[in-house]
């Protein structure tokens, strides 16, 4: 059992590192990897500019984003991934690579639950803030850049580290449309050995395992680091600092 | 094919057919996982709050797996693995009982149990200790203590995450037409490739999976204020 695993890991591990790269296009964890943090690159901006318009006073800037937060919220990820696969290449009137269509899927995905972390860290802060602000003479714009959102966005840094777990996760999703990430390689190992599957798929939630968990325990080390320093104490008791993680960490 | 049609799919008895199957095996699957991952979270909370010395560690573990781990893989390796480790008297008695929507129960029941035992633990945790021991003054006893005073509480806390969760397990469901259990998205692509209306049974199957979430949603706004009204008339 653990000797088939190791043969098919000595046999594979390019195949699922960076698939048929350099003889082909990139694939397998260096695929995941890339798709993931593109995505958070690129829904990072968009998701500040939507926590902004969702607190904006202005009924036009609002409501549209709320009506897409809320029906990106409602709808199944693999159904938005079916949309974008029949949409992206309609719009663009390209032949748009999988990868593309994933990409696409994932910062809209993203923008919108990142958006709800951004707001909450900005309305976490409190009111006093911007008064605050707005008193020593920064107008919005100002009170936004250089007051509210430094101490907003350092303080949201570990649910970053957790929306970027789940879109590693949600990249899993891929496969359906055929997305040459881990899993994909792994089901392409499976193809081609037949007779192992359990041992194959048990190698990718070990791989995923060990990415993910890492990077959860970084997080939320890291959280515990930032409440520290936002309670202005230097050491805070033992027992404040091992309640349970705030962090949410939606699925998959 | 010309314009916007949603008649000629709700229209055709052959797909309406097709829709409301998949409409059925999506629920069957919702509420087979949900009621597994209940049961177990309350087991693993159970354990956790056990003076058994290995109970922590063990429900850290399973937890830790199944939130580290992405639903699919788990989904992959229930079905295409674990299925084909089975000793093939189950195996057959499973393949002809549906597989693939047991297995669908199995991998999100197991995998959902893992947030939902983290939200009633939070949810207990938040009780202040001072409740036990007020409940214990009283005369209650450990278990009573926890059934009457503790345990009311800490789900009446834990509410709005379950609720949360409940919501992504029916979102999850759709997971299951990876190991071809014929559900709702199933249905849609199904329907896809016979009809060619790809934009109508998108539209169809999109707004069915949000009105069912919103409907999720409000069945749980009303528990919470059922739960504690002071608190939802503040929010």
């Amino acid at each position: 059992m653990i000797h088939d695993m190791i043969a098919i890991i000595r046999d594979y591990w390019l195949l699922l590192l960076i698939g048929q790269y350099p003889n082909g296009p990139l694939g397998g964890l260096a695929n995941t990897l890339i798709l993931s943090a593109l995505s958070i690159a690129l829904a990072f901006p968009a998701s500040i500019l939507f926590a902004l318009a969702r607190l904006s006073k202005s009924p036009l800037l609002r409501w549209p984003v709320t009506a897409l937060v809320y029906f990106t919220r409602g709808v199944p990820l693999l159904m938005l991934i079916l949309w974008s696969y029949f949409l992206v290449p309609l719009v663009s009137g390209a032949d748009v690579p999988s990868f593309v269509t994933m990409l696409t899927t994932l910062v809209v995905y993203q923008s919108a639950f990142l958006s709800e972390v951004v707001r909450a860290g900005i309305v976490a802060l409190g009111p006093g803030q911007m008064d605050a602000a707005r008193a020593l003479g920064h107008n919005y714009v100002g009170a936004m850049r250089f007051i509210i959102l430094p101490q907003a966005l350092y303080n949201m840094i570990p649910s970053i580290i957790s929306t970027f777990v789940s879109t590693i996760k949600d990249t899993t999703l891929g496969y359906v449309i055929n997305v040459p990430d881990l899993t994909f390689a792994a089901s392409q190992v499976n193809n081609q050995l037949l007779t192992q599957p359990f041992q194959v798929f048990l190698i990718l939630a070990i791989v995923y395992f060990a990415i993910c968990w890492t990077l959860t325990h970084f997080a939320n080390r890291l959280e515990r680091r930032i409440t520290r320093r936002r309670a202005g104490l230097s050491s805070l008791p033992a027992a404040a600092l091992v309640a349970p993680s705030k962090i949410i960490s939606e699925q998959p | 094919m010309s314009g916007f049609d949603l008649s000629a799919i709700l229209g055709n008895p052959e797909y309406a057919a097709m829709l409301l199957h998949g409409i059925e095996m999506t629920f069957i699957i919702y509420a087979g996982s949900w009621s597994l991952a209940m049961a177990l979270a309350l087991l693993l909370l159970g354990l956790r709050l056990s003076p058994f010395r290995f109970g922590d560690p063990l429900v850290a573990a399973y937890v830790s797996y199944h939130r580290n781990v992405p639903t699919l893989v788990q989904l992959m390796l229930w079905y295409f693995g674990i299925f084909t480790l089975m000793p093939s008297g189950v195996a057959t008695w499973l393949a002809i009982h549906n597989a693939e929507a047991i297995f669908a129960v199995i991998g999100l029941g197991l995998c959902q149990a893992a947030y939902f035992s983290e939200d009633l633990r939070s949810g207990v945790r938040s009780v202040s200790p001072g409740q036990m021991q007020a409940a214990r003054a009283l005369g209650h006893g450990y278990v009573s203590a926890m059934r009457f005073v503790i345990m009311p509480q800490g789900v009446r806390n834990a509410l709005p995450p379950l609720i949360n969760h409940s919501v992504s397990l029916f979102k999850n469901s759709s997971l299951a037409v990876v190991i071809g259990a014929s559900e709702l998205t199933h249905a849609v692509k199904e329907i896809e490739n016979l009809s060619f209306r790809t934009f109508e049974i998108y539209v169809i199957g999109t707004v069915l999976y949000l009105f069912f979430s919103l409907v999720i949603m409000s069945i749980g706004a009303y528990l919470s204020m059922r739960a504690d009204p002071a608190r939802s008339a503040r929010a």
